[in-house]
C-alpha cells in the first residue's frame, strides 16, 4: 500500500500523519481479520495445538472425520437445494414487482414499498419466531419447505430493492421504441427488456444466494434435523463443543468458509462489492 | 406469467369508454399492477400475517390478563435488562463502525492501484457470517490464542487478557462483521459526491478541514444516517455470537436470546412473541429517531451523475 | 406488405386529430387539439417545454391513451389501437436504441416484428444502413457510437419500416450545435427523398421553420396558431407566439390613435415616453392596452434623431456575432431593446433607432391579460 496514489490529483495518499493513522487502523483491522480466519484454518490442519504458536504437526484427517461425523454431504446438499430454490422463487416473485415499482406511480405505492422494506429492517428473530410458529401450525416447519419459505421473507424484498433501481435506470423510451417498432407486449418483454434485465437479475440472484447460505437465524428457527443448512449445522457443532474435537469443528468451519468464498468470487465477477451490502448509485467513471 | 402493459381497448370499433378505467389508468391503476400481486400476497402471508399472529399471541398469555406477558418481561430485571444489554452492544458497535469508516473511506476515494483488492478483502468478513467469526475469535483472541501470545510476548500485559466469553468478544464480532459493511456503504456514498464540489470550495478559499466540514460532511450526512440504521439493524439482531463468544447467561444475554429461550426452552410462545415485539419496537424506535434527524438534512442530489 | 394482423395499415390520404385531449392527475396537458395531416406533409409541433407538444406526439403514437377526442386515419378510427398496431415509426429524444443489439439488429428489429421473410428483412436492413451511411458501423453496439451516429440509427430504425407516419420527439436536442445543423439537413433530405409523412416535435423555432411545411404552435396545452413557416414568421397570431418566434422586443403600451379598421390598420401606440406607428394584428381601438412587438433585426439604427418612429437610446451591451453585432440598448424610460446592426457600436454610445410601421406588430391585450415583462422588472434585472 505504500505507493498508493490517487490518479486524477496525483495526491499521495501516504505522507500526512492522518494518513498514517488511517492506514494503521486498516492494517490493524486486516491483521486481526487474518488472525481470526487464519487461526481457524491452521487449527483445522493441526494435530495437537496447546499454547504454542503453531500446532505440533499438520494433517488433513480432520476434514475426513468432519465430513463423516457431521454428515456433511447431506448438509451441503440441503444447503444447495434450499439456496437455489430461494433464489429461483425470489427472482420470479421479485422481478415483476420491481418492474411495477420502477415504472408506475399508483396510490399506496409508498405503503407497498414500506411493506417490502420492513422484512429487511426487522431483526430476523423478531419475525422469525412468530413465523416459525405459524409454519409449524401449517406443517411446513421442520423440513426443507419451511426453511425455504422462511428464507424467502428477506430474500424477496431484497430482490425487489435491488432490481427496482436497476429497472429505473433503463430508459423507459426503450420500451416505447420497441412498441413503435411493432413489438407486442410479449416480444417487448422477451426480446428487449428481458436481455437488458439479465445482468441485474444475475447480480440479485447471486446476492440472494450468498445471503441465504449465510442466513443463520431463520434457518435455525425453522429447520428440522434433516433440513439444516451448513451454517446451522456448524452452530450446533460449536455449541456442543467438548463432544467433538475442536479441530473437526474448525475443519467444518473452513468448509463453510470456502463455500462462501467460492460464492463470493463468483459474485464479484458480476457485482460491485458495494452491492453486497446495498445497492447505491455508483459514480460514473471519470 | 402473463405480462400486460397499459393499453387501450383493442377493438377498433365503437366509442371508447372514457370512464372509470381511464380515470384509474390516469392514476396509475391498470393491469400492469397485477405483476405486483405475487409479491404483495407473499409479504402479506409470510410477513404481515405471522407478525400479526405473533402480536396477537403476545397479548394472549397462557395465564393472566392480555398484558401478562409484557408485564412478566418488564417486571423481571433479568429479562428487562436484555434491552439495555442489546442496545449497549449494538449502539456503540454501529457507531464505531460508521465513524471509523468515514476517514478511511475519505482517504480511499478516487481510484488507486489495489483498491479493488482492498475492497474484496474487506468484503470477506461479510461472507464469513457470525458463526465462523465466533469460532475464529475464540481461537484467535482466546487465552492461548495468537493475539494474547503477541500481547504477552511484547510485554503489553503480564497475563493473557480476557477477550472472549464476555462483552468484548461479542463486540469484536460485531465490529468484524459490521465494519466492512459500513465501510463499503460509506465509500459508495462518498464516491457519489461530485468531487468538483470540493474543488469549487477550494477555489473559494476553503482549506482541507473546512471543505470536509462544510461541503462533504453535509452531503454525506443522509448517507451516514442510512448506513448507521443498516449497521444498527445488523448489530441489533446479534444472536449466534452472543451465545458462542459472549456470556449468554450474563452480560451478553441479548433480546434475541431471551426471545429464543422463551420460545424453545420454556415453550412460552406468548412471552417469546412479546419479547420479539419489544425487540422490533425498540429497533424501530432507534431507526425512527435517526431518520427523523435525517429528514431535517439536505436530501437532494449529491452532484454526482446518477 | 403482409396481411397479418400486425401489418401496418398502410398509406393514408389524411390523418385527422379530432378534439384530442389528455389530462394528467386532473391537470390539462393537452386541450382540444384539432389537426389534419395530409400524406407526405412535414408538420412541426412547436412550443416551450411543458406546452403539451410531447403529450400530443405520444397520444398520436399510442403510447398515451387519450382523455378526450379521437384520431382518424381516413375513415378508420385508430386511437383505440395499441402503439404496436398503428404502424407508425418514432424517433426518440434519447434515441432509445436497444443497447444489447448491434446497429444492424436494431434496424432489423421492426422488420422482424412484422414477420417479414428473412431475405426481405436482410435486404431492407442493409438498405436502411446505407440510407444513413453507417455501413462501417453496422456491427457495433449503440454504446460504441457517437451521438450523431446513434441518432442516425434511430432514424434508420424508424424509416426502414416505411411507416405511414414518422414521429420525431426533439431528435436533435441532445446533439451539439454543429451536428444539429448537419442532422437537420439530413432529416430534410430524407423527407424529400422518401416522402414520409412526419410529425416533428421541437422547442427550437429555427429548427421548426427550416424543416416543416406547416407549424403548430402550442402553449399551455392549447393550439395558438397553425400555419406555414412564412405565416408564422411574419404574422404571429398573439404576442406569446410572437415572443416564441423571435420577437424579442415586447412593450406594453397604449393605443393612442387608430386609422383604418380591423387587421392591418395603422395604430399609433404611446407610452414609456415614446410614440410609435405600428400595424394592428386584430381589431384595436384607441385607449386599448396593447403589446407592440418587433424583431431585433427590424430595429434599425439611423443618423437623424428627428422624424417618425424614432427611439432615442443608450448602448449598454454589445455582442460580436461575425458581420453583425447583437446590441442591447436602453431607452430613456428604462426599457431594454435588442437590435442587430452592422455598425460598430460601443457601450455608452447614444443612438437613434427606428422601426418600419409594417414591422411593428400591435397586439391588443384582453382586460386582465398578463402583459410581457413590465418595465420595472427590466430596470431591476
Amino acid at each position: 500500500m505504500a505507493t498508493v496514489v490517487s490518479r486524477p490529483a496525483k495526491r499521495r495518499i501516504v505522507g500526512t500523519p492522518s494518513s498514517w493513522l488511517v492506514w494503521g487502523v486498516v492494517a490493524f483491522f486486516l491483521v486481526n481479520l487474518a488472525g481470526v480466519v487464519g487461526s481457524v484454518l491452521v487449527s483445522s490442519f493441526g494435530t495437537r495445538w496447546f499454547g504454542t504458536w503453531l500446532p505440533e504437526g499438520f494433517t488433513g484427517s480432520w476434514y475426513a472425520s468432519a465430513w463423516q461425523e457431521f454428515g456433511l454431504f447431506d448438509v451441503v446438499w440441503v444447503t444447495l437445494q434450499v439456496s437455489l430454490l430461494v433464489v429461483l422463487i425470489s427472482v420470479l416473485i421479485g422481478v415483476p414487482a420491481s418492474y411495477v415499482l420502477a415504472r408506475r406511480d399508483f396510490p399506496g405505492k409508498k405503503i407497498v414499498y414500506f411493506a417490502f422494506l420492513l422484512p429487511i429492517l426487522m431483526p430476523p428473530i423478531t419475525y422469525g419466531i412468530p413465523l416459525a410458529t405459524v409454519l409449524y401450525k401449517y406443517g411446513f416447519a421442520g423440513n426443507a419447505s419451511g426453511v425455504v419459505l422462511a428464507n424467502l421473507v428477506p430474500s424477496v424484498p431484497f430482490v425487489i430493492l435491488t432490481m427496482t433501481p436497476f429497472i429505473e435506470q433503463i430508459n423507459p423510451s426503450i420500451e416505447s421504441a420497441a412498441r413503435m417498432c411493432g413489438a407486442g407486449v410479449r416480444a417487448m418483454f422477451l426480446r428487449v427488456l428481458g436481455p437488458l434485465l439479465v445482468p441485474g437479475i444475475l447480480a440479485a440472484a447471486i446476492l440472494v444466494l450468498v445471503r441465504t447460505v449465510g442466513m443463520f437465524e431463520l434457518t435455525f428457527l425453522t429447520a428440522g434435523p434433516d433440513s439444516q443448512t451448513l451454517v446451522v449445522s456448524l452452530y450446533y457443532a460449536m455449541s456442543a463443543a467438548g463432544i467433538r474435537a475442536q479441530q473437526s469443528v474448525d475443519a467444518m468451519a473452513v468448509i463453510y468458509t470456502s463455500t462462501m468464498l467460492v460464492l463470493l468470487v463468483v459474485a464479484l465477477r458480476y457485482v460491485n462489492p458495494t452491492q453486497l451490502v446495498a445497492r447505491v448509485k455508483e459514480t460514473p467513471a471519470p | 406469467m402473463s405480462l400486460t402493459v397499459e393499453r387501450t381497448d383493442p377493438t377498433p370499433t365503437g366509442p371508447r369508454d372514457p370512464g372509470l378505467s381511464h380515470r384509474l389508468a390516469e392514476r396509475g391503476i391498470d393491469r400492469t399492477l397485477l405483476l405486483l400481486l405475487p409479491a404483495v400476497l407473499f409479504v402479506a402471508l409470510l410477513f404481515v400475517y405471522p407478525f400479526g399472529y405473533g402480536l396477537q399471541l403476545s397479548f394472549a398469555p397462557a395465564e393472566g390478563g392480555p398484558l401478562a406477558s409484557y408485564a412478566a418481561f418488564f417486571s423481571d430485571p433479568y429479562q428487562r435488562n436484555t434491552i439495555w444489554i442489546t442496545l449497549g452492544l449494538a449502539l456503540p458497535a454501529a457507531l464505531l463502525n460508521v465513524l471509523a469508516s468515514v476517514p478511511i473511506a475519505y482517504k480511499m476515494r478516487g481510484r488507486f492501484r489495489g483498491k479493488r483488492l482492498l475492497t474484496i478483502v474487506l468484503v470477506v468478513p461479510i461472507t464469513l457470517g457470525t458463526v465462523l467469526t465466533a469460532q475464529g475469535l475464540l481461537n484467535f483472541l482466546g487465552p492461548a490464542g495468537w493475539f494474547n501470545k503477541a500481547v504477552v510476548g511484547l510485554g503489553l500485559a503480564d497475563a493473557p487478557v480476557q477477550l472472549v466469553n464476555n462483552y468484548w468478544g461479542v463486540f469484536f464480532s460485531l465490529v468484524i462483521t459490521g465494519f466492512p459493511f459500513a465501510f463499503l456503504l460509506i465509500l459508495s456514498y462518498l464516491s457519489g459526491i461530485d468531487p468538483t464540489l470540493e474543488q469549487a470550495a477550494a477555489t473559494l478559499g476553503a482549506d482541507w478541514t473546512q471543505r470536509f466540514r462544510r461541503i462533504t460532511l453535509p452531503l454525506l450526512a443522509p448517507g451516514l444516517a442510512t448506513t448507521f440504521c443498516l449497521a444498527f439493524v445488523l448489530a441489533f439482531s446479534v444472536f449466534p455470537s452472543a451465545v458462542l463468544v459472549g456470556n449468554p447467561a450474563g452480560e451478553t444475554r441479548v433480546l434475541a436470546l431471551a426471545a429464543y429461550q422463551a420460545a424453545y426452552e420454556q415453550y412460552d410462545y406468548s412471552l417469546a412473541s412479546a419479547i420479539a415485539m419489544v425487540m422490533g419496537a425498540v429497533e424501530l424506535l432507534v431507526i425512527a429517531v435517526v431518520l427523523l434527524w435525517r429528514s431535517r438534512l439536505y436530501a437532494g442530489s449529491t452532484g454526482g451523475k446518477g | 406488405m403482409s396481411s397479418a394482423g400486425a401489418a401496418p395499415p398502410g398509406r393514408f390520404g389524411e390523418l385527422r386529430l379530432d378534439g384530442v385531449g389528455r389530462r394528467f392527475a386532473g391537470k390539462d396537458a393537452l386541450v382540444e387539439l384539432d389537426l389534419t395531416i395530409r400524406a407526405g406533409e412535414f408538420i412541426a409541433l412547436l412550443g416551450p417545454s411543458g406546452c403539451g407538444k410531447s403529450t400530443a406526439l405520444n397520444c398520436l403514437a399510442g403510447l398515451l391513451p387519450l382523455t378526450t377526442g379521437s384520431i382518424w386515419q381516413d375513415e378508420r378510427r385508430i386511437d383505440t389501437l395499441p402503439a404496436e398496431k398503428r404502424g407508425f415509426g418514432m424517433v426518440f429524444q434519447s434515441y432509445a436504441l436497444f443497447p444489447h443489439m448491434s446497429v444492424r439488429r436494431n434496424i432489423a428489429f421492426g422488420l422482424q416484428m412484422r414477420k417479414l421473410p428473412r431475405a426481405e428483412v436482410r435486404r431492407r436492413t442493409e438498405e436502411g444502413v446505407r440510407l444513413v451511411q453507417l455501413e462501417e458501423h453496422a456491427d457495433k453496439l449503440p454504446g460504441q457510437l457517437s451521438g450523431g451516429q446513434q441518432q442516425r440509427v434511430a432514424i434508420a430504425r424508424a424509416v426502414v419500416l416505411e411507416p405511414s407516419l414518422v414521429l420525431m420527439d426533439e431528435p436533435l436536442s441532445n446533439l451539439d450545435a454543429k451536428l444539429r445543423l448537419e442532422m437537420r439537413t439530413e432529416i430534410r433530405r430524407l423527407h424529400q427523398s422518401l416522402g414520409l409523412t412526419t410529425v416533428y416535435v421541437t422547442h427550437d423555432q429555427e429548427e421548426a421553420l427550416s424543416l416543416a411545411d406547416r407549424l403548430v404552435v402550442l402553449r399551455h396545452g392549447r393550439v395558438q396558431q397553425v400555419g406555414t413557416p412564412e405565416q408564422l414568421h411574419a404574422r404571429p397570431v398573439n404576442w406569446h407566439v410572437a415572443d416564441f418566434m423571435g420577437f424579442r422586443n415586447l412593450m406594453e403600451l397604449e393605443a393612442a390613435h387608430v386609422s383604418g379598421t380591423g387587421v392591418d390598420a395603422e395604430v399609433a401606440v404611446r407610452g414609456e415616453g415614446l410614440t410609435l406607428l405600428g400595424t394592428a394584428t386584430a381589431a384595436v381601438s384607441a385607449g386599448d392596452r396593447v403589446v407592440a412587438a418587433v424583431r431585433p433585426e427590424d430595429v434599425l439604427v439611423v443618423e437623424d434623431a428627428g422624424g417618425d418612429n424614432r427611439i432615442a437610446a443608450t448602448v449598454e451591451v454589445v455582442e460580436y456575432q461575425g458581420r453583425e453585432l447583437a446590441v442591447e440598448v436602453r431607452t430613456a424610460a428604462g426599457r431594454a431593446l435588442h437590435l442587430r446592426t452592422e455598425r460598430r457600436l460601443a457601450p455608452g454610445d447614444e443612438v437613434a433607432l427606428t422601426v418600419e410601421r409594417e414591422r411593428l406588430l400591435v397586439y391588443p391585450l384582453a382586460p386582465g391579460e398578463q402583459a410581457p415583462a413590465p418595465l420595472v422588472d427590466a430596470v431591476t434585472t
